[in-house]
């Protein structure tokens, strides 16, 4: 799946926050987008996964030539995590589960998928506790696991590490480097740190003033 | 002091030789006051998240009407319904009055500004992004709806929890529509009455130490289900 957000500008009570903000994601692999604080990094991402709607602008996705309409259908081939995890108040493997639930997954695929998620985030062992029990960091990986079940073809990162220690902040690194080995899955996240920014992206975006500009590595 | 004591005896006395007129009482109290409050569930449930969810036009004097009506005083519903069922009245054709369907009607007016308001507080306080996560997992709007209600399951068991209190120690309403008929519309509250009129205290307190007694096994019931719920750390 391809995504070109051409001119989106967005306005919060008449400050500006995007401003003809272009991009193409068009080809597999980890965009990552840099920038100060305030600078709409957030915001592009919730108008990229169609959580909002931009002022102005266009967002175009297409797959196999085709142009998608923008329905529940598009919205469920892919996910955004928040920088902060929402967690139900249920199992962590219930939690892990919602996504493919709600798309009315039978229990056997649905069970082989959570615990692959949980694998691969490295929090099986918690899968039978109540979610809410987690620490900071092993909740920031269950927004993770939640995201991965799902298979997204795009998957949106809202600063993955910000609230997180060193120790939870590698294990999310080496889960994101490790999704490139899949290269079905396109990633799109925001960092305010320039070092992970480096370690991570194969193509690099700076964010300035609601502005999108290409950085070479 | 001394019928007190002798109302504790004949409360024992009574709860070992569960009399057929007696259990009638009983069952009859726990089918109204249970009655009404799963129609007042079912119908202040989605009232409350409607309130709890959605902005529109008069929510905030909607939310100020129902917060109001939780204080309704039992003997004006009486009266309401009353008027309502008598054969005068608009709905007299039905023949309810005197009946335990008109102390169910009474009693779900009582306790559904409860269910609404108070399911609707424990909706507006969960997190929004609940809502927003649902969202993001891709749920439809009505997905996320039902995440939001989920979430909020035990703060709308309270709200059933505090209805219930009301229904069942309420004999104001169910008194006049009522009419507290031997047999046939007599319940634990108006028993009470009744036996304290005629001078019968002993009856009358044991009846009462029962009434306390269903009360809290139900009450513990549902706060064990509740505790359960509430992880610690949250």
């Amino acid at each position: 799946m391809k995504l070109v957000a051409t001119n989106i500008t967005k306005l919060y009570g008449g400050r500006t926050i995007l401003s003809d903000c272009s991009y193409s994601f068009s080809t597999a692999g980890t965009y990552v987008l840099i920038g100060p604080n305030g600078c709409g990094k957030s915001t592009f991402l919730r108008i990229c996964s169609l959580l909002e709607q931009p002022d102005a602008g266009e967002l175009l996705f297409t797959a196999e030539g085709k142009q998608l309409p923008h329905d529940i259908d598009l919205r469920r081939r892919m996910t955004l995590v928040l920088p902060r995890t929402g967690v139900f108040n249920a199992t962590v493997f219930n939690n892990v589960a919602y996504g493919l639930k709600i798309r009315g997954m039978d229990s056997g695929l649905l069970h082989e998928k959570v615990i692959k998620a949980l694998e691969v985030v490295g929090l099986s062992h918690r899968k039978k506790q109540n979610a809410r029990t987690l620490s900071s960091g092993e909740t920031q990986r269950l927004g993770l696991a939640r995201a991965l079940a799902i298979e997204p073809e795009i998957l949106f990162l809202d600063e993955p590490t910000a609230s997180v220690d060193e120790k939870n902040t590698t294990i999310i690194e080496s889960i994101i480097q490790n999704l490139k080995k899949d290269a079905r899955t396109m990633v799109i996240m925001t960092t305010h740190d320039k070092e992970q920014a480096d370690r991570l992206a194969d193509t690099l975006l700076l964010m300035k003033e609601g502005i999108i500009a290409v950085r070479n590595l | 002091m001394d019928s007190l004591l002798q109302g504790f005896i004949q409360a024992f006395k009574l709860i070992l030789h569960l009399d057929q007129t007696l259990f009638g009482i009983i069952f009859l109290s726990l089918k109204v006051s249970g009655s009404a409050l799963v129609i007042s569930t079912a119908l202040g449930l989605p009232a409350g998240a409607l309130l709890g969810l959605k902005r529109f036009p008069g929510r905030n004097l909607a939310i100020s009407s129902v917060n109001t009506l939780m204080g309704l005083p039992p003997v004006v519903v009486g009266l309401f319904v009353y008027l309502l069922l008598s054969r005068k009245g608009p709905l007299g054709f039905m023949g309810l009055l005197y009946s335990p369907s008109a102390m169910i009607v009474a009693q779900t007016i009582l306790a559904l500004p409860i269910v609404t308001a108070l399911c609707s507080s424990a909706i507006v306080n969960i997190d929004p992004i609940i809502r927003l996560s649902a969202r993001t997992l891709g749920a439809t709007p009505g997905q996320e709806t039902i995440a939001v209600i989920r979430e909020a399951r035990y703060g709308i068991l309270s709200a059933i929890i505090a209805a219930f209190g009301r229904v069942m120690a309420e004999v104001g309403a169910i008194l006049i529509v009522g009419g507290n008929i031997a047999g046939y519309t007599r319940v634990m509250t108006t028993t009470i009455a009744l036996e304290t009129d005629k001078g019968n205290f002993e009856l009358a307190l044991a009846l009462g130490i029962i009434l306390l007694m269903i009360s809290f096994t139900i009450n513990t019931l549902l706060h064990i289900v509740q505790q359960k719920g509430s992880a610690p750390g949250s």
